[in-house]
């Protein structure tokens, strides 16, 4: 084998490159990089020519031309007259919104159910197995259409809850849930400066900042104990940092609420979560809980038994063992595979039209496709969409991954 | 192998590639069937039957189009489309023509580059409600829930309708009809939009059709006619003079039931004569058979003939002729001669 290493006498001949182990690997990867250009250049080509050929071009400019339809659910200003492209944005905030939040649940019930999987309870182990296998194996859009269509059949419309004779009533009096969603009350601010969304940014601010106040107290609490050995009772602390100024804010910009009422043909007033909101979220979050569960099962049995046991010995109880010696080893194989989950999450949001709810997919790819034809440009700006999101959590996942995993030195 | 494979992928995407461009006339011939692009199921315009037959309005077009290029009305492979997906279908040449109840627009005809070779349904977009509600007036539905199909006109249509009477709404776009139905009827939208036609074939299938009305406005114009590709008029003459057959043979009163008579020998009216094919060469000029116009009547019968059995009045959907009259009966139904 040694003789194939040694350096070729002489000049350089076109041969070297096939022949010398040197720069074989990169001829053929130069190769097949050309090959793979060419391959592409002729497929733009073909596009170009043969739409040429229809008597079409490759033109973005609708997307300045006013829309022309409503969107039921819209996180910023729209109407009918705005254009293709803001109402391509307003898709864009709805994946997002069913997306982060999907995410979000998804992974709350899947460590939840991951662990419970392990428990030595018989009926808990077990019953977690069904419902992952249960979810895992029936793909995600039957979930959707199921829980949308039994969302729809068991909820009571807004008519049942008219009249004298009404057959439902809201809960509390504060809270509607009807087949066409849910209805919540909504704080408002009634000082004139806080206002519209003012106030809320107010609020927003406010939780930041006890984020923070909150975590330095607890930082300043563990460096006493590493001092000390004792660590202070912080409880009270934490619950005024994180209550006191939110609500002498509130009673500030002088807080209410806005009660949802039945004024017509549908509830008025309050925040209304739709039913295909509500539906997608819900369906995208527990099919995929079941992979994450089984994800973090996963990352649980690869910490060897050993360190249980040591736990164990030190006189750690199983809940502060799972919390403080397992759970932060396990994240590290957990997260690589709960990154592309994900990602699952956000691309699988595109199945949001089969329950009616007006993602980017629906907006953009679904009514401007359909009004302007221009199918080509659309569906390059959704995989333009879905890619620099997907990037964007596989780069912030990595960056945790990263703050996590085994560092070695 | 696996480079042999793939030259001979790219060799199959080349032909294909050059066959679209031949006359689709002469494809359809050599294919020996008509791909015709229909609604996923519309009762009454195009749904499949118990034996898994397609039939309905839409249907027949696609049928008389079929026997008069190969005198099979059987000879159609029908494609569901969805309001999304019928323009790529056609575009891309997965279809031959279009009759899924599409309306004739300006946008469609010239900036998507389809020809729309006639109109065989006269429509406009309601509203149906169920009678519960006591509307009694599409101006009283501020802040109704309203289902729509996406994709469509309709949605549109009702933007501007509700924008102009400066009423709010709340649309839920429904991919399909058939998905739109069991939300109506659950009640998780109030009223249901679409086509007055697409109503009533809607409301014909619901269990009590009588608790359900549809609202006396129409808000739009709907000229529903089959498309076919700009860039082929060949193609499109065939598909227009044979839904213009249809509505010539009802209005010189040709019938399934005659026409094997009138067919047989030249009789005295020369217009029967040039449109059956006794008399005059138009077949030839078309590219087909003398008879063509006769096979396309056999396939359903006349256009009044195919609009009784579908959706006339005597059929659940119940619609009747309105607009879709012949001119002589007060209707819009009006063929450029056949000389």
């Amino acid at each position: 084998m040694t003789t194939l290493s040694d350096p070729p006498k002489g000049g350089f001949r076109l041969s070297t490159l096939i022949n010398d182990t040197r720069y074989r690997s990169y001829t053929f990867q130069f190769i097949v990089l050309i090959a793979l250009i060419a391959a592409f250049a002729y497929l733009g080509s073909n596009l170009i020519a043969n739409l040429k050929a229809a008597g079409l071009n490759i033109s973005y400019n609708f997307l300045g031309e006013p829309a022309g339809y409503d969107i039921n659910q819209r996180l910023i200003e729209y109407t009918s007259q705005s254009t293709h492209l803001r109402a391509a944005v307003v898709g864009m905030l709805n994946t997002l919104l069913v997306a982060v939040v999907a995410c979000l649940l998804a992974t709350i019930i899947g460590v939840v159910v991951g662990v419970l999987r392990l428990s030595n309870n018989w009926i808990v182990n077990k019953l977690m197995g069904v419902y992952v296998e249960i979810f895992r194996n029936v793909p995600v859009l039957i979930w959707i259409l199921i829980i949308m269509a039994v969302f729809v059949a068991v909820l009571p419309q807004p008519r049942e809850f008219r009249g004298d004779d009404a057959t439902a009533s809201m809960f509390l009096d504060l809270f509607a849930f009807t087949g066409r969603g849910f209805y919540f009350p909504r704080p408002t601010f009634t000082a004139e400066w806080a206002a519209g969304s003012t106030g809320y940014l107010i609020i927003i601010g406010l939780l930041i900042a006890s984020f923070f106040g909150a975590r330095a107290l607890s930082k300043n609490a563990t460096a006493t104990q590493e001092r000390t050995g004792d660590r202070p009772t912080t409880w009270y602390y934490t619950l005024a940092i994180w209550l006191v100024p939110v609500l002498v804010a509130c009673v500030i910009m002088g807080l209410s609420w806005e009660i949802p009422a039945l004024k017509g043909f549908n509830f008025k007033g309050g925040i209304y979560a739709r039913n295909s909101y509500i539906a997608l979220t819900f369906a995208l979050s527990i099919y995929t809980a079941a992979f994450i569960a089984e994800n973090v099962r996963a990352g649980i049995l690869a910490i060897s038994t050993g360190q249980t046991e040591a736990a164990a010995s030190l006189g750690l109880r199983p809940s502060r063992t799972m919390n403080l010696v397992i759970l932060p080893q396990a994240l590290r194989v957990i997260i690589p595979p709960l990154i592309s989950q994900y990602l699952n999450i956000t691309k699988n949001s595109s199945l949001a039209i089969a329950v009616g709810y007006m993602d980017v997919t629906g907006t953009l790819g679904g009514i401007t496709l359909n009004q302007t034809g221009r199918a080509i440009e659309t569906v390059l700006l959704l995989m333009a969409f879905y890619l620099i999101i997907s990037l964007s959590i596989s780069a912030v996942m990595n960056v945790y991954n990263n703050s996590v995993k085994l560092k070695e030195r | 192998m696996k480079k042999s494979v793939f030259f001979g992928a790219l060799t199959v995407a080349a032909l294909a590639a050059g066959a679209a461009a031949a006359g689709t006339l002469d494809d359809v011939k050599a294919r020996g069937k008509l791909n015709c692009g229909v609604t996923t199921g519309l009762v009454g315009f195009a749904a499949p039957d118990a034996n898994g037959e397609w039939q309905g309005f839409d249907v027949g077009v696609c049928r008389a189009v079929a026997a008069a290029v190969l005198g099979d009305p059987s000879a159609v492979e029908f494609v569901p489309t969805t309001g999304k997906t019928r323009f790529t279908a056609l575009a891309s040449g997965e279809i031959d023509m279009l009759a899924r109840n599409t309306t004739w627009t300006f946008s469609r005809d010239v900036d998507l580059k389809f020809e729309f070779v006639g109109v065989n349904y006269y429509d406009g977009q309601g509203f149906m409600v169920p009678k519960a509600l006591g509307v009694s007036s599409a101006k009283e539905l501020d802040g109704a829930t309203v289902c729509i199909q996406t994709g469509t006109t309709t949605e549109l249509n009702l933007a501007d309708y509700f924008r102009t009477n400066n009423i709010s709404y709340e649309p839920v776009p429904i991919e399909t009809n058939a998905e739109a139905q069991p939300l109506y009827l659950e009640g998780a939208c109030d009223v249901y939009t679409t086509d007055a036609s697409g109503l009533a074939a809607t409301r014909a299938a619901f269990e009590n059709p009588a608790d359900h009305v549809v609202l006396p406005e129409i808000i739009s114009k709907e000229p529903l006619g089959p498309l076919v590709r700009h860039g082929d008029s060949e193609w499109g003459d065939v598909v227009r003079w044979s839904l213009n057959a249809l509505i010539a043979a009802e209005e010189l009163g040709v019938t399934s039931a005659n026409i094997a008579d009138m067919a047989a020998a030249a009789g005295n009216n020369p217009e029967i004569n040039r449109l059956l094919g006794t008399e005059g060469t138009l077949g030839e000029m078309l590219g087909l058979d003398a008879d063509w116009a006769k096979k396309a009547i056999m396939a359903g019968g006349n256009y009044g003939e195919i609009f009784e059995k579908n959706i006339g009045e005597n059929t659940p959907i119940g619609l009747g002729r309105g607009l879709n009259a012949q001119w002589t009966d007060g209707g819009l139904l009006y063929v450029p001669p056949f000389r």
